[in-house]
């Protein structure tokens, strides 16, 4: 079979390739031949979408003109994008996961005009080793635009951040950009399950790693850190838009799988008095989104894998993504970016690699699913 | 309002073949305790130069004279041996009814749990919606004498404890990127937590990416070689044969949909 027949993967960047070259200073009518080039050769295989290869264009929310006025929210509009849960192990133990976190640099650095930061949402390392968070901070510092690191529970819990925070710096910060507090959260706190079972770091660790591994606790964002939130909202106005990262949801999906804040409730009553709040987490590795009164909260996607969506809990608003190809590595997987708006809610694409891209926008989540709803999955979980 | 400014994006999809795969040295495997090979019928010996053919029972047997190793036999013999083994076996159970094969299926909601417990001496009877006994009578006296009657409580007690073991050997392998044989430290449980999202109930199916109808073990190994990049194993390999087991036992109760994608 090898012999006769390329592996997808080799075909994957051999397309890839062929299309990115020609694809640099397309303009639209450039595009328009390109797609229908793309289209013929799905023809030719006698195939048709997903499982060949689509040029998609993604006409940009619009953009206030200048981009100086100030909206409702008090802010100007901006753009970033995001990169999630690359779960990377050595370079030579595992290029799998090294091509994916690529993968999702060459999306982001051929975004033009640029995003004004990326937001990288935790999980770089598999198991925490410092080699596994220098190979991730080597490749990200590929990125053109700046990028504002977030910790996840798979970077911490063999040192318990030290590596990280040497490397990254302090894992919860907080900055204003073009009007939009911005607060970035370590949210992945563990009590402590470790000491009693005399585990070893590497235990500890790896039990972390195991979502399904019922030992470890819950996480949470913890009493200091809420006290930290407080003080740091305390500086701004209740009309400030307030946008938070997190690692885990800021609510309560799946306990058993940790899709889980256990201080949620705690959090959420810190940030309700603020009129438009958003949080975008990681973690939980698929297309999700949930509105709780004022707060509107989007998943991340993974470059690694896809999480399959818990079996309860799953928030009424969520629009699954169609279940993942096994047999293609990036299936299921992706990055993405997030247009502030001038009132301060965001409008999200999920850029789904080897699918369409979906956008969901703020009004689906605020207009509690009444308007904008995503495309409905066809092959929803089970 | 910035008309025109388009972000091109371009999504790409791998079509369908197999994928890289590195083979690499398998790694020493430990003796498993699980890994006991399945035992095999004891056959009495042929005293006239025949063939010796058994029940599943493993008790029951009956020699075809005439029929030398390698010989096949016609489709009437084959009836006849048949017929003369289960009329062995009816004798030494004469209480135990045998449902005979019906081409029709049961119409739905004719046909009990219990009235398939209890058997049905005229199976025209069960089809037509008449079940012949019923589920009370059926239960008010207990056949004995038969294997499954003579097993107690503490054998089912035994059973059990086997097979939670066996599914827990499969735990152990879903989670462990050494047990499985991976090469890239990548493990079941990282993309399938409790096993979510393996519905073994669906199998056998067409997989397109195959291109053939796939068993649950196919796709097994498909995933051994491939997120996990391992070896495929043997479908006689203990440890197929766990992690079959495991993956099974996280869908109790969700109904059989072979086919189903
Ligand atoms: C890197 C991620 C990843 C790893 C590791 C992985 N799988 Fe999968 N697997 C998937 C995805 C994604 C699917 C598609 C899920 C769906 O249908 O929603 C899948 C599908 C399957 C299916 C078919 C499900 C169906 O609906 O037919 C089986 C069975 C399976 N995996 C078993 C395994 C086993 C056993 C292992 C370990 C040897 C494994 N997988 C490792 C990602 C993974």
């Amino acid at each position: 079979m090898a012999a006769r027949h390329k592996s997808i993967e080799t075909k994957y960047y051999e397309e890839r390739d062929k299309v990115l070259k020609a694809l640099r200073n397309c303009d639209r009518r450039t595009f328009l031949r390109l797609s229908a080039a793309a289209a013929g050769a799905v023809l030719a295989k006698g195939l048709t979408p997903p499982h060949s290869f689509q040029l998609v264009e993604v006409v940009q929310a619009a953009v206030e003109k200048g981009g100086s006025e100030t909206g409702a929210g008090g802010n100007r509009p901006f753009r970033f994008a995001y990169i999630s849960d690359t779960h990377l192990y050595e370079r030579t133990l595992n290029q799998r996961f090294v091509r994916a976190i690529v993968k999702a640099v060459d999306d982001v650095n051929a975004l033009d005009p640029q995003p004004d930061f990326v937001l990288f949402g935790g999980d770089l390392a598999q198991l925490g080793e410092p080699s596994q968070l220098e190979l991730g901070k080597q490749i990200l510092s590929g990125l053109k635009a700046p990028v504002k690191m977030m910790v996840g529970e798979h970077d911490w819990f063999l040192d318990l951040g030290n590596k990280w925070q040497e490397m990254f710096g302090p894992p919860t910060y907080s900055f204003d950009w073009k009007g939009v507090h911005v607060v970035v959260l370590m949210s992945v706190n563990e009590k402590d399950f470790w000491t009693a079972r005399k585990m070893s770091a590497e235990e500890r660790m790896q039990t972390v790693a195991g979502l399904d591994n019922p030992i470890q606790s819950r996480f949470e964002v913890g009493e200091r850190q809420r006290q930290w939130l407080k003080d740091d909202l305390s500086k701004v106005s209740l009309t400030t838009p307030i946008l938070i990262f997190s690692h885990s949801p800021l609510y309560k999906y799946y306990r058993p799988w940790n899709f889980w804040t256990e201080d949620a409730d705690e959090v959420q009553a810190i940030l309700r008095p603020y009129s438009r709040v958003v949080v975008i987490h990681g973690h939980t590795h698929q297309m999700l989104f949930n509105q709780i009164g004022n707060i509107s909260f989007y998943g991340m996607l993974s470059t690694a894998w896809p999480w399959p969506y818990a079996p309860e809990g799953l928030p009424a608003l969520t629009v699954q993504m169609n279940r993942a190809d096994p047999f293609d590595q990036f299936d299921g997987c992706g990055d993405g970016q997030a247009t502030v708006r001038t009132d301060g809610l965001v409008d999200t694409i999920y850029n789904l690699w080897d699918r369409n891209p979906v956008t969901v926008k703020a009004d689906y989540l605020v207009s509690g699913g009444k308007r904008d709803k995503p495309p409905a999955p066809q092959f929803a979980s089970y | 309002m910035e008309s025109g400014k388009k972000i091109i994006a371009a999504a790409l999809i791998g079509a369908v073949a197999g994928a890289t795969v590195v083979y690499l040295k398998f790694a020493g495997q430990s003796p498993l305790a699980y890994a006991t090979p399945l035992l095999k019928h004891r056959l009495p010996p042929a005293r006239n130069g025949g063939t010796v053919i058994q029940l599943c029972d493993g008790a029951t047997s009956t020699e075809v004279r005439g029929l030398k190793p390698g010989q096949r036999m016609s489709r009437e013999q084959a009836l006849e041996v048949s017929r003369e083994l289960m009329a062995q076996w009816q004798r030494k159970h004469p209480d135990q009814h045998w449902i005979m094969a019906d081409s029709r299926s049961p119409a739905i909601g004719t046909q009990t749990q219990a009235d398939s417990a209890a058997g049905s001496a005229t199976p025209s009877n069960a089809v037509d919606g008449e079940p012949t006994a019923s589920p009370s009578t059926a239960a008010a006296q207990s056949q004995q004498g038969d294997t499954y009657a003579s097993f107690h409580k503490r054998d089912f007690m035994i059973f059990q404890a086997e097979t939670e073991n066996f599914v827990e050997q499969g735990r152990r392998i879903f989670h462990s990127a050494k047990l499985l044989g991976g090469t890239i430290g990548v493990s079941c449980d990282m993309c399938h937590p409790d096993a979510a999202n393996t519905h073994p109930e669906t199998y056998p199916k067409y997989q397109e990416q195959l291109q053939r109808v796939a068993l649950l073990r196919d796709m097994i190994n498909w995933c051994i070689e491939n997120p996990v990049k391992g070896k495929t194993l043997d479908a006689n390999d203990p440890r197929l044969r766990a992690l079959e087991a495991y993956i099974l036992a996280q869908r109790k109760g969700v109904p059989l949909a072979y086919g189903k994608h």
